[in-house]
């Protein structure tokens, strides 16, 4: 089993270096090649040319690639200082970079946005899974029934409709049409119910959404898994059904479902951009996209790290749990 | 980061936010109808459009709440250049002299403001004297000096660390830049540049090596505030600037909120133009239009501090239940085509004068969202907002007149005289991010078809304007003949507004304005006429001038006189739009009606 961890830690390693290679080279070489210069991006609408040299020595984007790639990887573990002009900037480790539109190092804004998406995606992950699972498994168990066909199509809706529509419609009718809900994002530490009240219908948005796709996974994996030998085996043994159910049908079913939820959870953690942008949550997503719109490079590169880096990790321990599931993982 | 599992469904998409649409509409309904003005407050459809609303209803006291989709660039009164910004400076920094707190055209002309008078000017226009008032303070209370209002315009100097603000105190100052500006400065209190004296804490002296007749315009910029050397923080000073003015900067987290709460050093009587009504100023940032739209619509906020309109939804709703917290200003940008003479075959005026007579201007308008969100059409090239503007009264080529909806034959003849008589190729550059400016480079394109231009639509990369369409060279390598852009006043006069589009002196490699690229020694002569002359009535008649020559080169295709539909908010008081600001309403004195 140790073994079999290190193997994935090892894999998970490699992939996260070869990942910061392939970001920066899209945000530092692409442009290069097509012949636009990134530092113009960064100072205004009278573009000095004092402005737009002391933005190359400052991110140094006179280096070589390889250079600008030490000096990030530095960064992360010794911190980094940025000097240009008369100006000194120092980032403190971890650097993941220093934005020059907001003046501010990259590490701290993620970790102020990131507890606005980690409790996005883990509320609406324990709703869909909850919700997702439950009505697939219940469908499966009755098969071709009224509550079958219902909860298919409902699913359907879920997996069809994007989230800006269920979102922006969940906004008009609880929040603008009925003022149920205020839906305005309050930190937890500010206020419980607050944030509960700010929380809920991105939650449920999110969560109708994946508790769909969950629903329909679940209920084609059970229906396959309620077809393998070993179930009519335990059924002939004279088990209870929710024996069979419950520990022999439901651990074969909880795999694939582990495996999407690791996926699934670890994208989202990186920010849901779309969820955060309807409902203004200043999570990661609305950190990215604010990034996007501003060309602010350090932030985008930042938070595509941290989304790698969660699908890693996330990937990670689905894959131990899987070893855990069955056996034979630990063996390949 | 995921963009989640949506993509590829694009009819669906579009779908879907039609019934959004219709949705949030029908929601939006729930208030009471007051477009007939008043019942839940409201002044009335355009009651602060160039006139106050409500002045007298403003009581000192509660929290003005502002709503943005989009922070500031940067909140350094050095560095920022949006015109939101500098209008929201004004609460926490002062200048020499600022813009008048009145609406529409006399809020643009200046008034002192740290300074007891409007400048003596002298040596024929090259020297600039202030005197300080007295009682002007800091935050921390201590004086405003004259060797502070020195060093902040120094900074403007430092563009390798400073930049993105304006830099006209640099071209009138030193227009051979040989200040280092104060970080690289040797004097020991880093004051060393000789074009501006302090005799005493009381006296500034300004002296210009040349004439420049808007100099004092130059000095009501933000960027000509105050900064103590001992509270610079250099790159950071955005995050904290220190206050001069009424308020103080609280809490800003960039990109979601900002709170000014009250200077208390501040004295009312040290300062003529500032009401300072409220006690606190918020501002929270949205991501999404449509929520931004419905907390104005719901009361949830005041107005909006981005003040370029409501999203197409919002504007739907609030002119349909609400028409009584809008108002239309015209924004003071124009919107318009340009060709650059360097791609082929538009260095051939009468082939400019095919595209601008072969264009259907009725259909740019209607995508720029028609007469009353979009704008007048345009005619000309110089803003309503700014002193020598005929407005639609000018002309030359009938665009709101006999040829709105284009004059094939007209452009035919102009075609066969530039000798392309069965029309050309050619390519629209359009920034990607603006959807607005897509639909009119569409519009445009379907027009020319019918003279027989073909025209491919390049959809840049919008936030990389500066580096696509700012290069010459790479606008000529990649053929842009036809170029879909917008562009204000950075204060209103025609140097202001068309100094950088349209004098040949401002032709860049990098970060260039003058796309057209017009070297007319006429234009050239006439902003060096307007420079040198002091009297307010020749100087309008050489920005009329201007803009005749400018139209008669053939060198823009305008769209429209640029309109706005923004919200004013049911609490709100003393509100007027003013063209100190293109429009937007002048936050500094906005009061509110209660002070709960």
């Amino acid at each position: 089993m140790l073994a079999y961890l290190i193997r994935r830690l090892f894999a998970a390693v490699v992939m996260l270096v070869v990942i910061i290679l392939v970001v920066f080279s899209i945000f530092f070489l692409v442009p290069k090649w097509a012949g636009v210069d990134i530092a113009t991006s960064f100072v205004g609408k009278q573009a000095d040319p004092a402005a737009v040299q002391a933005v190359r020595e400052k991110l140094g984007l006179g280096d070589p690639i390889y250079i600008q790639v030490w000096d990030f990887f530095k960064g992360i573990f010794a911190g980094r200082t940025y000097a240009a002009g008369g100006d000194v900037t120092h980032c403190a480790a971890p650097c993941f970079g220093y934005s020059f539109r907001s003046e501010q190092a990259v590490w701290p804004v993620l970790t102020d946005r990131f507890p606005v998406t980690l409790g996005l995606a883990l509320g609406a992950a324990v709703l869909w899974l909850v919700f997702g699972v439950a009505a697939g498994v219940l469908s499966a168990l009755k098969r071709g029934s009224l509550w079958d066909r219902s909860a298919m199509v409902v699913a359907l809706a879920g997996v069809s409709l994007p989230i800006y529509f269920t979102g922006l419609l969940s906004l008009a009718i609880f929040a603008f049409g009925l003022k149920w809900i205020d839906a305005q994002y309050v930190p937890l530490g500010q206020s419980f119910t607050g944030w509960l009240g700010g929380m809920i219908l991105p939650w449920v948005t999110l969560a109708f959404l994946y508790a769909a796709m969950y629903a329909r996974i679940t209920r084609a994996t059970m229906l396959e898994v309620l077809g393998e030998d070993y179930i009519r085996t335990a059924r002939a043994k004279g088990l209870r059904e929710q024996t069979v159910i419950g520990k022999h049908a439901m651990r074969s079913t909880m795999t694939p479902i582990l495996t999407m939820l690791g996926m699934d959870l670890g994208a989202l953690i990186g920010g849901a951009i779309l969820t955060e942008t309807t409902f203004s949550l200043p999570g990661l997503g609305q950190a990215v996209l604010n990034a996007i719109r501003n060309q602010d490079l350090p932030i985008i590169l930042g938070v595509t790290l941290i989304t790698s880096l969660a699908v890693l990790l996330a990937n990670l321990v689905v894959d131990v749990l899987y070893a855990v599931i069955d056996p034979r993982v630990r063996l390949a | 980061m995921t963009t989640q599992r949506t993509s590829g469904r694009r009819k669906q998409a579009m779908a879907a936010a039609a019934v959004v649409a219709a949705l949030l509409t029908t929601a939006a309904c729930g208030g009471g109808k007051d477009s007939d003005g008043s019942k839940n407050g409201a002044a009335g459809f355009d009651a602060a459009n160039n006139k106050v609303a409500q002045a007298s209803l403003a009581k000192k006291g509660g929290t003005l709440r502002f709503g943005g989709a989009q922070d500031a660039d940067s909140w350094d009164t050095t560095r920022g250049y949006y015109g939101f910004a500098w209008n929201f400076m004004r609460y926490y920094s002062r200048q020499l002299v600022t813009n008048k707190t009145e609406p529409g055209k006399e809020g643009a002309k200046l008034t002192p403001d740290l300074a007891t008078g409007l400048a003596k000017v002298s040596d024929g226009g090259k020297t600039y004297t202030y005197t300080l008032r007295d009682g002007i303070t800091w935050e921390d209370g201590k004086p405003i000096t004259s060797k502070d209002i020195k060093y902040g315009i120094e900074r403007v100097w430092a563009q390798d660390v400073l930049s993105g603000g304006p830099t006209y105190l640099k071209d009138f100052l030193d227009p051979d830049g040989k200040y280092q500006g104060p970080y690289k400065d040797k004097a020991a209190d880093h004051l060393g540049l000789k074009a501006i004296d302090t005799p005493d804490d009381k006296t500034i002296v300004f002296h210009l090596p040349k004439a420049n007749a808007d100099f004092e315009e130059v000095l009501a910029l933000t960027s000509a505030s105050p900064v103590r050397q001992d509270q610079d923080t250099k790159s950071k000073y955005s995050l904290h600037p220190f206050s001069s003015g009424p308020y103080k900067f609280e809490s800003y987290n960039p990109g979601k909120d900002l709170t000014l709460v009250r200077n208390t050093n501040w004295k009312q009587s040290s300062d003529p133009v500032r009401k300072a009504y409220p006690d606190k100023i918020t501002i929270k940032f949205f991501s999404n239009a449509n929520d931004l739209d419905q907390r104005l619509i719901n009361g949830d906020i005041d107005l909006d501090i981005n003040q370029t309109g409501m999203s197409p939804q919002g504007r739907t709703a609030a002119l349909k239940q609400h028409k009584a917290n809008l108002d239309n200003p015209v924004s003071g940008y124009i919107r318009y085509a340009v060709f650059p003479q360097s791609v082929k075959p538009f260095d051939n005026i009468h082939c400019r004068n095919a595209v601008i007579y072969g264009a259907d201007h009725v259909s740019l308008q209607t995508a720029r969202g028609g007469p009353v969100a979009g704008g007048d059409i345009g005619t000309n090239m110089l803003p309503p907002s700014v002193p020598g503007s005929e407005g639609q009264k000018y002309d030359p080529f009938e665009l709101a007149g006999a040829n709105k909806t284009g004059n094939a034959a007209k452009a035919k003849e102009e075609l066969k005289a530039c000798g392309q008589p069965n029309g050309f190729k050619t390519t629209i550059a359009v920034r990607n991010n603006k959807p607005v400016e897509v639909a009119t480079a569409q519009s445009l394109q379907a027009s020319l078809k019918k003279i027989g231009i073909t025209a491919d639509i390049d959809q840049y990369d919008g936030s990389q304007t500066t580096g696509i369409i700012g290069s010459p060279s790479n606008v000529k390598k990649k053929g842009y003949g036809v170029i879909i852009m917008g562009w204000g006043p950075d204060f209103p006069t025609v140097q202001g507004f068309g100094l950088p589009l349209w004098d040949s002196k401002y032709i860049l490699q990098s970060g260039n304005n003058n796309y057209a690229l017009i070297k007319d020694k006429a234009i050239d002569g006439l902003f060096n006429d307007y420079v040198n002359t002091l009297d307010e009535a020749k100087k309008t008649q050489i920005a009329t001038q201007i803009n005749h020559k400018v139209m008669e080169g053939g060198y823009y295709l305008p769209f429209v006189f640029e309109k706005f539909i923004n919200w004013r908010g049911d609490r709100l008081a003393n509100v007027y739009t003013t063209d100190a600001y293109s429009g937007q309403y002048d936050f500094v004195n906005l009061g509110l009606k209660s002070a709960k």
